[in-house]
């Protein structure tokens, strides 16, 4: 049943394999040059001589257009790859013999259903996880350079960070977790559906729901946060943001050594402890943020912050990927369950 | 003497009909059997069941003395080729036959090979373009080619030329007497049927309406014709199956062991399409009759 | 060898036929005896028939003492069909002939004398009338 599910896996693999060779290649050119410029950019030892900033935007800005450009496309690439997998491997991989009556013939050999779906099932998940994996190698290796520098320009508006909703999902072993969890999603959905096409569209609009949904609702509380309360000077303001109920508050300084969190939450408080709304201190209602910063600098006011720590990367890639990995085995026994039932209908 | 296929109350309910029901059957091995009935009767249905494609709703179906496809020892006793024989279009014939030797234990090779090249099928070819005659051959020999006990075929010739039918039934009966490999074998046309069957099922509107080995059914049913007459009249162990009547003559279609003494009728024998039609529409007219009552 | 044919359309039962075919070449002398009759393989790969069929053609023929099954080796044939016997046929012959003779004096044409055949032939040969 091995050898019959890998014959029938040919084109997928085949696919599969060119695309990798293809950005493989395309890695394999431009890596060194990248690498080239990094290494003479001294951004590795900059922690020692506490000039990061400067060095990182000065080696981030003489990135040529092409680099800028396939990084992101790398990020959409990675985001894409356990949607496609799911869709085009995960959804067809029954209806195609329910839609042809195939499953007439496949049924009635001397295999039991069962061993004939973990056959089908085990070897697509583990394609599916090889190839995310692969994806994933490539691009968290290429895209090292450009991922470590850019939280350390340390400015304002800086979210391209390892736990942030763009990169988190698209290097280290995430991807694994995604890829083996859509392709058994859309396995379901075709033994649930029974037909191509709308399984297809059930799958994708699935799993796409649960990666925007995600990292909004659960990602975060995945470990519990970490906490700090900043104190607000003059000199380390970086600006201010909406808070809640039409308030504003300050945005949390970076310090040094602390670029890469994810904050989460943050709120302005004085020194008593209260909420503190900025909108009520005149000098920051108008055009000119210096006047600004020095009246709430002078107010002693502090910033607690909710957050992940941007050590925690590793921590919280294992538990994400452990659970995408246990929702694909519940799902997988759930087909396993819904083929047994022999539930067919006319 | 053993019975390949046995069933007990056996019934399949599709959300609210009724696909087959109150089914009993105990079908002796090394026949030939032929399951006949209009489309919708509910033959599918009870080869799906047969083969362990289907669960039953209720009643009992054992096949070969076990569950329908209780595990591997079991799946590799039976044979089963679906209606409109399906195949996996994109792959080879070749492969195919690759696909019957990796999920088949007991799979014959060197036969499944020597039939194909009889047949003149290109191995190389995909199974997509081959016509309707070499589908049905290739999903034949994949069915014999694993040596089943029992072999079962839906429908197997209903959309080939006369003379693809009959190489693909001479090909089957090839098969049955080399190993006396037991055959069900259904169609909603009897003379495909005469021709190889030895038992036959009739199964209209989801029930049985007569089973029993062709030359026993042949020997006990006969056609009567004489003065017009009341059917009521008859003896008690004759049983009417058809009637018509004009102005003078009555024709009846009886089932009887018995031999007829009255010589006021004619008797003939029935041939086994009259028997087949016959017991379809009086199936059809009981139907009507209950459809009558219940407006 | 005996070469079978079925007619599809005699009404006939196919076992019957063949046995009737048997009897047909041993009276014709197309078989002999101790000639080998085909094995049910070869009936079967003909005509695409049951070969349980084939079978009880020949446990039939066997039953009458035509033939003879040699395991592993075939079906022989053992002696001839009795009741052949010439004088038998010449004394049914002559009461034929005046049968035929006085239906047409009383004004039957062939049609008649054939539907008055075909009914007393199916009457006397058809299976449990009494």
């Amino acid at each position: 049943m091995i050898r019959l599910s890998m014959l029938q896996f040919r084109t997928q693999a085949a696919t599969a394999a060119a695309a990798l060779a293809v950005l493989a290649v395309i890695l394999a050119a431009s890596g060194p040059h990248l690498f080239g410029m990094y290494d003479s950019s001294g951004i590795a030892t900059c922690q020692a001589h506490g000039d990061c900033a400067p060095l990182a935007i000065s080696f981030v800005n003489k990135l040529a257009g092409f680099y800028a450009a396939f990084y992101f496309i790398g990020i959409g690439l990675l985001l894409l790859v356990p949607a496609v997998i799911g869709t085009f491997w995960g959804a067809p991989l029954i209806t195609r013999e329910f839609e042809a009556s195939t499953f007439q013939l496949a049924w009635t050999q001397s295999v039991t259903r069962t061993r004939w779906l973990a056959a089908k099932l085990g070897l697509g998940a583990l394609a599916a996880m090889a190839t995310a994996g692969l994806f994933s190698l490539l691009l968290t290796w290429w895209s090292g350079p450009v991922d470590t520098a850019v939280p350390l320009e340390q400015g304002p508006n800086i979210t391209i960070i390892r736990l942030g909703y763009a990169l988190f999902p698209t290097r280290g072993i995430t991807p694994i977790g995604y890829a083996a969890f859509a392709f058994v999603l859309g396995v379901t959905a075709g033994v649930l559906i029974r037909r191509t096409v709308p399984a297809m569209a059930v799958t994708l609009g699935s799993f796409a729901f649960v990666q925007i949904a995600w990292p909004i609702w659960i990602r975060p509380h995945l470990l519990p946060p970490a906490h700090a309360i900043m104190a607000l000077t003059a000199a380390n303001i970086p600006g201010l943001a909406a808070g809640p109920g039409g308030t504003t508050i300050v945005n949390p300084p970076i310090l040094p050594g602390r670029a890469g969190d994810w904050v989460l939450s943050f709120q302005t408080i004085d020194p008593a402890g209260r909420p503190f709304n900025v909108n009520t201190v005149k000098a920051c209602l108008g055009t000119n943020f210096q006047p600004c910063q020095n009246a709430l600098g002078r107010l002693h006011l502090r910033d607690v912050i909710a957050y992940q720590p941007a050590s925690r990367f590793w921590v919280l890639q294992w538990y994400e990927t452990g659970i995408f990995l246990a929702a694909a085995v519940l799902l997988a026994g759930f087909c396993f369950w819904s083929i047994r039932s022999r539930r067919l209908s006319r | 003497m053993s019975a390949v296929i046995e069933t007990r109350g056996l019934g399949r309910q599709y959300r609210r009909t009724w696909a087959l029901r109150d089914c009993t059957l105990a079908i002796p091995e090394g026949r030939v059997v032929g399951l006949v009935g209009p489309n919708g009767a509910g033959k599918t249905t009870l080869l799906r069941l047969a083969a362990g494609l289907l669960a039953p709703t209720c009643g009992t179906i054992s096949v070969l003395g076990e569950e329908p496809a209780a595990g591997p020892a079991q799946l590799a006793r039976v044979g089963f080729v679906a209606q409109d024989t399906p195949v996996y279009a994109r792959m080879p014939v070749s492969d195919h036959l690759r696909l019957g030797a990796w999920l088949n234990p007991a799979w014959d090779d060197e036969m499944a090979r020597r039939r194909i090249g009889q047949l003149g099928l290109d191995p190389r070819q995909r199974a997509g373009s081959l016509s309707g005659g070499e589908r049905a051959q290739l999903t034949l020999t994949l069915a014999l080619a694993k040596r089943p006990e029992l072999l079962i075929l839906d429908e197997p010739v209903a959309s080939l030329d006369p003379l693809a039918r009959r190489e693909f039934l001479r090909g089957l009966m090839e098969a049955v007497a080399e190993d006396g490999t037991s055959v069900v074998l259904s169609s909603h046309l009897v003379a495909d049927l005469e021709r190889v069957c030895d038992y036959l099922v009739v199964l209209v509107a989801s029930r049985v309406r007569v089973a029993g080995e062709v030359s026993a059914l042949l020997a006990s049913h006969h056609r009567l014709s004489g003065p017009r007459r009341d059917p009521g009249a008859l003896p008690a162990g004759q049983e009417v199956i058809e009637e018509s009547h004009t102005d003078k003559q009555t024709i009846l279609l009886v089932r009887t062991d018995e031999p007829i003494h009255d010589p006021s009728w004619t008797v003939r024998p029935v041939s086994m399409e009259d028997l087949v039609l016959a017991y379809m529409s009086r199936a059809r007219d009981d139907r009507t009759r209950r459809l009558e009552v219940v407006s | 060898m005996i070469e079978f044919q079925l007619d599809e359309t005699s009404g006939v039962a196919t076992y019957l036929q063949l046995v009737q075919q048997v009897y047909q070449a041993l009276r014709m002398g197309m078989l002999e005896v101790g000639e080998r009759l085909p094995t049910a393989q070869q009936v079967v790969a003909k005509l695409a028939i049951n070969p349980n069929t084939v079978h009880k053609a020949y446990r039939e023929l066997e039953r009458e003492g035509l033939v003879r099954a040699r395991p592993g080796l075939g079906t022989f044939v053992t002696r001839s069909p009795s009741g052949t016997d010439p004088a038998t046929q010449a004394r049914f012959l002559a009461a034929m002939t005046d049968w035929l003779r006085s239906a047409r004096t009383a004004g039957l044409g062939p049609d008649d004398i054939e539907a008055i055949y075909r009914t007393a032939f199916r009457n006397c040969f058809a299976e449990g009338v009494a």
